[in-house]
Formats: C-alpha cells, sequence, structure tokens
C-alpha cells in the first residue's frame, strides 16, 4: 500500500514536471508557435470573436490574442522565474548565514527583514514601483529587494534546528571552516524542502505580476502581458468577452501547474508530513 | 510578573519596528528618479535656473541632512501631518480618513463572509477525509487559491452586471455595491483557509489526546468541536489578524476593479497622479495597522491559550 502511495508521488511529480517544462518552452519559444504577430493590428478584424483565424478572438486594436498571449506568457514566466531565483538564493543564504552566526549579523539581517515583513503583501513592492518609475525592470527590482524575507526566515528557522547536530560539530572539530560547513553540511540538508515553496512562489509571483500589470505598475503597453492584457479586457467585457476570459484562463492554468508541483515535491520530499 | 515582561519586550520591539517603517516609507521619497525641486521650478516655467532651485530647496528644507530631514517629517507624523496630496489639495491624513470607512465596511463583510465559508468547509473537509465531500472541498479550494482574485471579480461583473443586470459594475455606498467586492475578497481567502484549517485539524487529530480520548468513548462530535477544534483555532488566528489587517489596508487590485472607493484605490489613483505624499501615508498606515494587528494578535494568545498563560509564551518566532 505504502509502496503504490509512494509510486503514486513520483508519477505525480514527474507529470508536474513535464507540465512545467512544457510550458516554459511553449514560453520561450513563444515566436514559433504563434500564428500571428503580437503587434501587428489588423483594422477589418476589431474585437472579432474567436473563429478560425483568431483562435481566440481580437482585441480592440484587431491584434490577435492567442498570440499575445503566447508572447505574454514570455514575458509574465521569465519574470516570475528571475524574482523566485533571485529571491530564493539571497533569501536562503541571508537567512543562512544569520541563522550560522547569530550575534549582531543576526540581530541585524533580522531586524531589517522584520521591517519588510512589517508592510503586508505586495503594498512596499507597490510602493517602490511607484516611487521608482513604472516598467518591468523596476518592478523585478522591487520585487526582489521585498521577497527575500520569507526565505531567509525559513531558511534561518532551519539552519538553528540543525545547527547543532552532532555530523556538524564533527565537521567542525574535522577542521572545516565554517563557509565549508555552510556549503557542504547545512545548504545541502535545508534546500530541498525549501523546493517546494520556491515552486509554489512561482505561482504567486505570476499572481503578484498579473496584479501590478493590471494596476499599471508592470509591463507598458503594447508590450503584451498577461495582466495588462485582462485590464484592457474590463473595457471591452461588453463586446468582447474573451479578451477577458483567455488570459485569466491561461493565468489559472499556470499557477496550477507549479501549485501542483509544489505539492507534487512535498509529497515526495516529505512524505510524513503529507500524509496526514 | 511574566506577562508584564513579555509585554514590555514587545512594545519594545514595537517601536523598534515602527521606527524602521518610518525610515523606510521617509527613504522612498530619495528614490525618486526626478528631482522633485526641479520638475517643479520647470513646471512654473522658470527653466533650469539653479539659484531658484537651490531657493526652493532651502524653502522646503530640502538642503538639509538625510537626518534632520526626517526628524521634520516624524515630528509631522506625530503631529498628524502627512503632508498635503497635490491631487486632493487636502491634508493626506484628512485624505485618507474620509476613504477609510468604506474599506473598513469591505474588510468586515469580506472577514465574516470568508469564516462562515471556510470554517465549516474546512472541518468537513478534514471530518470526512478521503470521502466524496472532502474531495470535491479540496479541489474546489486547490483552484480557488490558484485563480486570480482580480480575475473572478471581473468574471463575477461580467456574469451578474453585463449579462444579468443584477448588480451595479462598481461604486461603493451601497449594500448592492458591496456583494461583488465581499465575494472576490471572501471566496479568494476561504480557498487559502480551508485547506489551512483542514491541515491543522487533521494535525491535531493524530495526537494522542484525541486516541485517550476516543478509547475513553467521548463522543465525536464532542471530540471534534470541544478538543479538536480550540486547539486547531490557536495557530489559526495568527493568519485571522494577518488577513484582517491586510484587508484593513484595502485590497488595492478588487477596490481597482470594482472602482470601490476606499483607501486602496485611493492609493492606486495615487499612483497614476503621482501623488507621493498619498503614496506614503498610505504605506505608513498600511505597515502601522499591519504591525498593530500583529502585537494584538500575539497578545490574545494569553486569552486563547491558557497554556501561555501560565508559562509564557513558548518558542519565540
Amino acid at each position: 500500500m505504502d509502496k503504490i502511495k509512494r509510486n503514486r508521488d513520483y508519477i505525480a511529480l514527474f507529470m508536474a514536471v513535464f507540465a512545467a517544462i512544457v510550458f516554459i518552452l511553449i514560453a520561450t519559444f513563444s515566436y514559433k508557435f504563434a500564428p500571428n504577430n503580437p503587434l501587428a493590428t489588423d483594422y477589418d478584424n476589431l474585437l472579432k470573436a474567436p473563429c478560425s483565424q483568431y483562435f481566440f478572438g481580437t482585441d480592440q486594436l484587431g491584434r490577435d490574442i492567442f498570440s499575445r498571449i503566447l508572447y505574454g506568457g514570455r514575458t509574465s514566466l521569465l519574470i516570475a522565474f528571475l524574482v523566485t531565483a533571485i529571491i530564493s538564493v539571497t533569501g536562503i543564504v541571508i537567512g543562512a548565514v544569520s541563522g550560522f552566526c547569530g550575534g549582531v549579523v543576526d540581530g541585524i539581517l533580522m531586524r531589517i527583514s522584520d521591517m519588510l515583513m512589517a508592510f503586508p503583501g505586495s503594498i512596499f513592492t507597490i510602493a517602490l514601483v511607484s516611487f521608482m518609475g513604472t516598467g518591468l525592470v523596476n518592478l523585478i527590482i522591487a520585487m526582489s529587494l521585498t521577497g527575500w524575507t520569507y526565505y531567509a526566515r525559513l531558511s534561518r528557522s532551519m539552519v538553528l534546528s540543525i545547527k547543532n547536530n552532532n555530523y556538524i560539530e564533527q565537521a567542525r572539530l574535522g577542521g572545516a571552516n565554517p563557509i565549508k560547513v555552510l556549503n557542504c553540511y547545512i545548504l545541502p540538508v535545508i534546500i530541498p524542502p525549501l523546493l517546494v515553496y520556491i515552486s509554489q512562489d512561482i505561482g504567486s509571483k505570476l499572481l503578484t505580476i498579473a496584479g501590478l500589470s493590471l494596476l499599471g505598475l508592470g509591463s507598458q503597453p503594447p508590450t503584451p502581458e498577461w495582466g495588462y492584457m485582462l485590464s484592457e479586457g474590463k473595457e471591452y467585457m461588453n463586446s468582447a468577452p474573451w479578451m477577458l476570459l483567455f488570459p485569466g484562463i491561461i493565468i489559472l492554468i499556470n499557477v496550477i501547474v507549479f501549485n501542483l508541483l509544489g505539492d507534487a515535491l512535498q509529497n515526495v520530499l516529505n512524505p510524513k508530513k503529507s500524509a496526514i | 510578573m511574566e506577562q508584564i515582561k513579555e509585554i514590555s519586550t514587545r512594545m519594545a520591539s514595537l517601536v523598534v519596528i515602527l521606527f524602521g517603517l518610518s525610515i523606510l516609507t521617509f527613504s522612498l521619497t530619495y528614490i525618486l528618479p526626478s528631482d522633485p525641486v526641479e520638475q517643479l521650478v520647470e513646471s512654473m516655467g522658470a527653466g533650469h535656473d539653479e539659484e531658484v532651485m537651490s531657493r526652493m530647496r532651502e524653502k522646503y528644507g530640502l538642503d538639509k541632512p538625510f537626518v534632520e530631514q526626517y526628524m521634520v517629517w516624524l515630528n509631522g507624523i506625530f503631529h498628524g501631518d502627512f503632508g498635503l496630496s497635490v491631487q486632493y489639495g487636502q491634508p493626506v491624513a484628512k485624505v485618507l480618513a474620509r476613504k477609510l470607512p468604506n474599506t473598513v465596511i469591505l474588510a468586515v463583510t469580506s472577514f465574516i463572509f470568508m469564516i462562515a465559508v471556510s470554517f465549516p468547509l474546512g472541518i468537513i473537509s478534514a471530518v470526512y477525509k478521503n470521502k466524496i465531500a472532502d474531495y470535491i472541498i479540496r479541489f474546489m479550494s486547490f483552484i480557488g487559491v490558484s485563480i486570480p482574485g482580480f480575475w473572478v471579480g471581473m468574471m463575477l461583473i461580467y456574469l451578474f452586471s453585463v449579462k444579468l443586470h443584477l448588480l451595479p459594475v462598481g461604486g461603493s455606498g451601497s449594500f448592492e455595491k458591496l456583494i461583488m467586492p465581499t465575494l472576490t475578497l471572501g471566496l479568494g481567502m476561504s480557498a487559502y483557509y480551508i485547506r489551512r484549517i483542514r491541515a491543522v485539524m487533521l494535525e491535531q487529530m493524530g495526537e494522542n489526546y484525541i486516541i485517550g480520548c476516543l478509547s475513553r468513548g467521548v463522543k465525536k462530535s464532542a471530540i471534534i468541536f470541544k478538543h479538536i477544534l480550540p486547539n486547531s483555532l490557536l495557530s489559526i488566528v495568527t493568519m485571522l489578524g494577518m488577513s484582517f489587517g491586510g484587508l484593513l489596508g484595502g485590497t488595492m487590485i478588487v477596490e481597482t476593479v470594482f472602482s470601490y472607493n476606499g483607501i486602496g484605490k485611493t492609493a492606486v489613483d495615487a499612483i497614476s497622479k503621482r501623488d507621493y505624499q498619498v503614496i506614503q501615508g498610505y504605506v505608513l498606515w498600511m505597515g502601522f495597522i499591519y504591525v498593530m494587528v500583529n502585537l494584538f494578535v500575539d497578545l490574545s494568545y494569553q486569552w486563547f491559550d491558557p497554556r501561555i498563560r501560565r508559562k509564557g509564551r513558548k518558542g519565540g518566532n
């Protein structure tokens, strides 16, 4: 019974990884799949309903929504990946150093993260972008500056819980310097469980990016981006509901894939915790 | 004695955090890509005149060092002076205070809706684990945490306003206008809480004291409502507090989608109009509320959990 469940977990993980890779590939090579130029306008076919020429219909400028979604995936997924990579690496390093060194270093780093965490949700990110000026680069900077705190907290608490284990002591006695201890004995232990959060974070970053673009803080027109497409779609929902429908569904599917990946990783990596 | 010590340490760290919060908020003006004085002078038609600009800096105290400017600003904050909104030509505090009631109403209704939905479903899902009801609830809540909230809002508008003509598209001030924003915010949070409640309840169910209760023949409903639920509630309370804190800040996106006249939408409008004083005031307000709610939640543990009342807080966080 247990073995069957274990196998099922691995199959689920494999499928989730496969789906994620497919989505990433589609986004990366969107220029090959897209049937039309996402920026090309077609004034004979404004707000056209989905048909064989335009699978998902066209928008107010006659641009092909299907192609725009494909290209938009490039923007959204790329940024989500980039931001998650930056914040997870810096966060884990900061947290590990903080927990490992303790003392003043720990105090300072954790107070900084306390202050950033004192703002709920993405409020401070939004404030940063609005002061720096809107745009994708500033969006990435702002999300990176504020996003690392969660990882720092998690990895710090994990380091604290394993720091006093005998095998770490032994490594130290064996003459390993602190950097080697951190690199070879601590990080390899704490990173796998964090992969679960990283995967789910990609999904939540996709939502944040779409949300911020919806507010006009992310990508600027005419660059196709899912969140921005939705904000355009809202204006035309009366006559062209497909402008609203498809970008939303695509965001949903992508977030689902990364959440599933997180759940599948959880099942494989921490079977005890997920058994309940 | 233990309690007084606990509260005083909390207060001390609170002061530090609020201090840091104000520094972060104040520093925002320093990352502005353009010099506000230059813009102001040029918009007055004076061109790029160094002397005029330095006079202006002197007038607004912008030639002073960072610390001094910060102290002046902070002093203003303590006196309720958050600066002047360019957009409204009114003090920022006044602008935000006017929008606050709308946001509070929406926060309360969505919070109540969320509790009314997530607690029963979460409990059912945990009690009937791996039964049909559980699968359905789990599936729905999984979709719920993955779906973009603003998109749900837009689809609601499409369905109830555009197609069925049942509800107004947006705005604020009446009960009908409150329904869709409440649904949007409430459903999103519910999905999250259903998952959490199920997880913590299942965790409790595996504890020895539950097996003890079962073996003594305590009724199942009594176990669930008198033992598992109160114990599970403890870890939920923190999240509830944070969610409510977040709601009080007005969720910018939902308020914008429904043109709901709360402080979230005010902040978004301020961003597009480059009304930096309002953004600053809003950010400071958000941080303050959040910190206070967290403090309140931490202190409420003493009331919720008798173990902590007796021994002092176990473990740090």
